[in-house]
């Protein structure tokens, strides 16, 4: 007999398995894709340096500490997308009638919609990332220690939380906007990016947006001032850097009660 | 227990129209897709749900099923109530949508079902044995292992039913499950679900535009106009409130006259010279066989077909017979 947890999880290894194979099984178009993935990751990565290479200090940061900031966001980024980013095809999910199907189905409608699929090419984004990461690490003035460790460890998981929360806010946001992948992709690749840059130089609704209701700038930057221990911009406190398990949780939440509101709104609860 | 009860079951949606800014009066109207349907299905029946395109009956099927909450009204399926308790009735129904597929399009027939067994933790044995079954049924053997995309549309309903039925569910819903399907397919979907029944006592409940489905597979038919419950009665009654009749059209291999005078059947034209007839017949007062008998003694038959009563013509039929 197998352990209950493994026996829970049953049903969406047996949906996740069978995506991988499914992706392995079209290998040119496989491969097409992780190359691009990587190019985008490049690119971005490129800006960030092309920037630095103008300015050696900005919002207070040299260029080794905005890698790890990059290196950091990114790689959260990059898993997060690799397990929910497929969540913005749920308007596609919708028209197909794919939704009612999970409807029928006795397993939980988010859960499913996140075992739905698995975009391995995303894979491709990590070494980007982890790139940016080594290099932050290695030329960063880090004030190195066991709560350093620590920190970068606690911020990487909590990333990736916050990342993939954003995703099912997203997917529970198009119930409701019609053709609305646009707009919420404009808040998700632009956490995204937001979480790359040095949140010292945002105007004060960006610091709002992504400081507080979808909390990126836990993810990398202010967890990064911390590590190479600078000041912490305003409204933000210090301890703020070693916040990122409580934006996560928070983020989560947010999620789910988007994505309630949005089941809601697809059956016409009260509607 | 009652397998499907809804009392006063009612559904509007809301319509915007366009303009962004709502001004009173005529940025919203109410559309009442489902109208005060009352109704109840025993175990082991076989229902027939039939009425025109936008009638309700895709909104009354969602709501048996947790899919869309009622406006007003109650509805029980398995004697559960389909949205809170929707993953406890998930298990005890299944669903066949003509037209949207549950099966993993890349994938092998097979996987998808294991796919399935595992959504609905099957125990691996019964599985097996039920995956076993349903394939030697519906005669799946030759296209198991093929990705689902490369089946011909009369295999991927096959495969559709098949999974629907992989969890044994007590109540089967079909919506429009022959749509597209050839005369053969048609034919061995509906022996099946015959030979389903008959076995395991599931109870059917079925939407389709097809006489043929109707008069085949169910006992009871329910007829929903505008949302409202317009007829609920046997077959047989149905056919006595609005006439419906089929029509056996053949090809003879010589020119006859005008076969008026075929019993129980009345001529409704001819073609080419007589070498294509056309009988309308009444399910109730004979058979297609003892027609084409009768025929069959004046000239040999070359072909024939047999023509079902149009559904939209029978639900017209009952409304304005209701007036």
């Amino acid at each position: 007999m197998a352990d209950p947890a493994s026996a829970l999880l049953a049903p969406y290894k047996a949906v996740l398995a069978s995506r991988i194979r499914a992706q392995r099984s079209y290998r040119a178009s496989f491969a097409l894709d992780l190359g691009s993935s990587l190019l985008v990751g490049l690119v971005e990565l490129a800006e960030v340096w092309i920037l630095f290479h103008n300015v050696t200090v900005l919002g207070g940061m040299s260029f080794p500490s905005i890698a790890l900031v990059f290196g950091l966001a990114d790689m959260a980024f990059a898993l997060a997308d690799l397990a929910c980013g497929h969540c913005d095809r749920l308007p596609t999910y919708v028209r197909a009638g794919t939704l009612d199907v999970f409807y029928l189905r006795p397993q939980p409608l988010l859960a499913q919609l996140v075992a739905s699929d698995i975009s391995l090419r995303r894979l491709a984004r990590c070494p980007v990332g982890a790139a940016a990461l080594g290099y932050g690490l290695v030329a960063a003035d880090v004030q190195w220690s066991p709560a350093t460790i620590a920190l970068l460890a606690v911020t990487f998981l909590s990333g990736c939380a916050i990342f993939s929360a954003l995703f099912i806010c997203a997917a529970g946001l198009q119930f409701f906007l019609i053709n609305g992948a646009e707009m919420t992709n404009a808040f998700v690749y632009g956490g995204r990016y937001a979480a790359t840059q040095p949140a010292r130089v945002w105007s004060g609704a960006l610091k709002v947006v992504f400081g507080m209701v979808f909390p990126v700038v836990f993810a990398g930057y202010l967890p990064v001032l911390r590590v190479v221990d600078l000041p912490s911009p305003h409204p933000f406190p210090e301890w703020a850097g070693w916040a990122a398990p409580l934006a996560a949780v928070w983020a989560w939440l947010f999620a789910i009660a988007c994505w309630r509101c949005g089941v809601r709104h697809y059956q016409g609860a009260g509607g | 227990m009652t397998i499907i009860e809804t009392e006063r079951l009612t559904r509007q949606f809301v319509r915007r129209s366009r303009g962004l800014r709502r001004s009173p009066g005529r940025s919203r109207s109410l559309l009442t897709a489902v109208d005060d349907v009352t109704l109840r299905i025993e175990p082991g029946e076989s229902v027939g749900y039939i009425g025109a395109n936008g009638a309700g009956k895709s909104t009354t099927i969602k709501m048996l099923t947790g899919i869309l909450v009622p406006t007003s009204g109650r509805v029980r399926t398995c004697g559960l109530d389909p949205v809170r308790q929707r993953r406890l009735l998930a298990s005890r129904v299944g669903v066949v949508f003509g037209q949207r597929s549950q099966l993993w399009w890349d994938l092998p027939v097979r996987e998808s079902f294991e796919i399935l067994a595992a959504i609905h933790r099957l125990p691996a044995r019964a599985g097996a044995m039920r995956q076993d079954e349903l394939v030697e049924q519906l005669e799946m053997g030759a296209f198991l292992e093929t990705p689902v995309r490369q089946l011909s549309l009369g295999q991927r309903m096959r495969a559709e039913v098949a999974a629907a039925l992989l969890h044994s569910p007590e109540l089967v819903i079909l919506d429009e499950p022959t749509i597209g399907l050839d005369l053969l397919s048609k034919q061995r979907l509906r022996e099946f679900l015959v030979a389903e029944r008959g076995r395991h006592g599931t109870t059917l409940l079925l939407t389709t535009h097809d006489m043929g489905d109707i008069a085949r597979l169910c006992e009871r038919v329910l007829v929903i106009d505008h949302g409202r419950l317009a007829y609920d009665g046997s077959l047989a009654g149905l056919s006595r409130t609005v006439g419906a009749q089929r029509v056996l059209v053949v090809d003879l291999t010589e020119s006859l006259p005008d076969l008026n005078d075929i019993p129980d059947t009345r001529h409704l034209g001819s073609e080419g010279n007589g070498l294509r007839q056309r009988l309308a017949f009444d399910a109730e007062q004979t058979t297609a066989a003892r027609v084409l008998s009768a025929v069959s003694k004046r000239a040999e038959v070359r072909d024939l077909s047999v023509e079902e009563p149009d559904i939209e013509d029978v639900v017209r039929r009952i409304y304005s017979a209701h007036r």
